[in-house]
């Protein structure tokens, strides 16, 4: 199975998404440069984390109009596997690849901290690997993860599975307290519509090996790689 | 040809900055201060003939890249 990592103008997780799939679970991975405008080849692309444009405008807005977004939005029309992490996300949802938007933390501070979830869909491709329910342990690091949509947005996310991820106590309850960012309905990760596209805010990448503290985001990646497995 | 664009949050969008800003302003005695949201001004300079065409052009750049509708409005004045 081989991964396209997006390469942005401020990206800096890069690296880290890079070093997982290919050293942690031994999958071809290969950079691709914005500028890019062919995913050829690829079985998965990864957004990664950082600071696309030094966040002008707003978070990922003009990363999205990178010339090789209009081919990740082709490539994730054709059903190929997209996934956002972090800044990441912030340019799916600017490209209209996931509904919603980032907004600024309600504490209007950037957090870095280890974040507990609760797997909200263990039926989706990025989420099989996990059980229901399973609160898993992995880092958030950012400043504009408050997730918002508009009450029909919500509704058709909530009723269609497609939040995947959501802040949560370590004994898996939902509460106020739990959200480190004002986010709606504590919700840290979604999947598109088609259930081929995830958005996460927390960093699966920063979680893959105990010697980085938590092994808790190595699930999305076993996941990724059991469907390609089964394909 | 000069154009202003204000964009600014949409009613019922948390604007936990201008909340803070108010909390700020209390503290400074102005207590009179009911509410108060942040949004952005832009000055565009643009070359450009007719007034009625580059509307429709500024609103396709708010729309596509300036404002994120989802959480923002946008006004455009133009000279």
């Amino acid at each position: 199975m081989k991964f396209g990592i997006i390469v942005f103008p401020g990206s800096n997780c890069d690296h880290d998404c890079y070093h997982a799939v290919k050293h942690v679970f031994g999958c071809e991975a290969e950079y691709v440069w914005h500028k890019e405008t062919a995913l050829a080849g690829f079985d998965c692309v990864i957004l990664p984390g950082g600071f696309s444009y030094g966040d002008y405008l707003r978070t990922g807005a003009i990363a999205r109009s990178s010339p090789v977004m209009s081919e990740v939005v082709a490539f994730a029309k054709r059903g190929g596997l997209v996934l956002g992490i972090c800044n990441g996300f912030q340019i799916l949802a600017e490209a209209g690849l996931l509904p919603g938007v980032l907004m600024r933390n309600r504490a209007l501070k950037f957090i870095c901290a280890p974040a507990h979830l609760r797997v909200e869909n263990n039926s989706t491709v990025f989420t099989s690997a996990y059980s229901a329910g399973q609160v898993i342990d992995v880092p958030i690091a950012h400043a504009d993860g408050n997730y918002f949509a508009d009450a029909d947005t919500l509704k058709r996310l909530e009723d269609g599975g497609r939040v995947v991820f959501r802040y949560s106590t370590v004994d898996g309850k939902v509460t106020i307290d739990a959200n480190p960012n004002g986010s709606l309905s504590n919700i840290a990760a979604i999947v598109n519509e088609a259930g081929n596209v995830m958005g996460t805010m927390p960093h699966p990448e920063r979680a893959c090996e105990q010697a980085l503290g938590s092994t808790g985001g190595r699930g999305v990646f076993e996941s990724i790689l059991k469907g390609f497995a089964g394909t | 040809m000069k154009a202003r664009i204000y964009v600014t949050l949409k009613k019922g969008v948390l604007d936990p900055q201008g909340k803070a800003v108010v909390g700020a302003l209390h503290s400074m005695s102005f207590n009179e201060v009911k509410d108060l949201r942040i949004g952005k001004y832009m000055e565009v300079e643009l070359d450009a003939s007719s007034k009625e065409t580059e509307e429709v052009r500024l609103r396709e750049m708010c729309e596509k890249l300036l404002a994120n509708t989802v959480i923002e409005n946008y006004r455009i004045e133009m000279d």
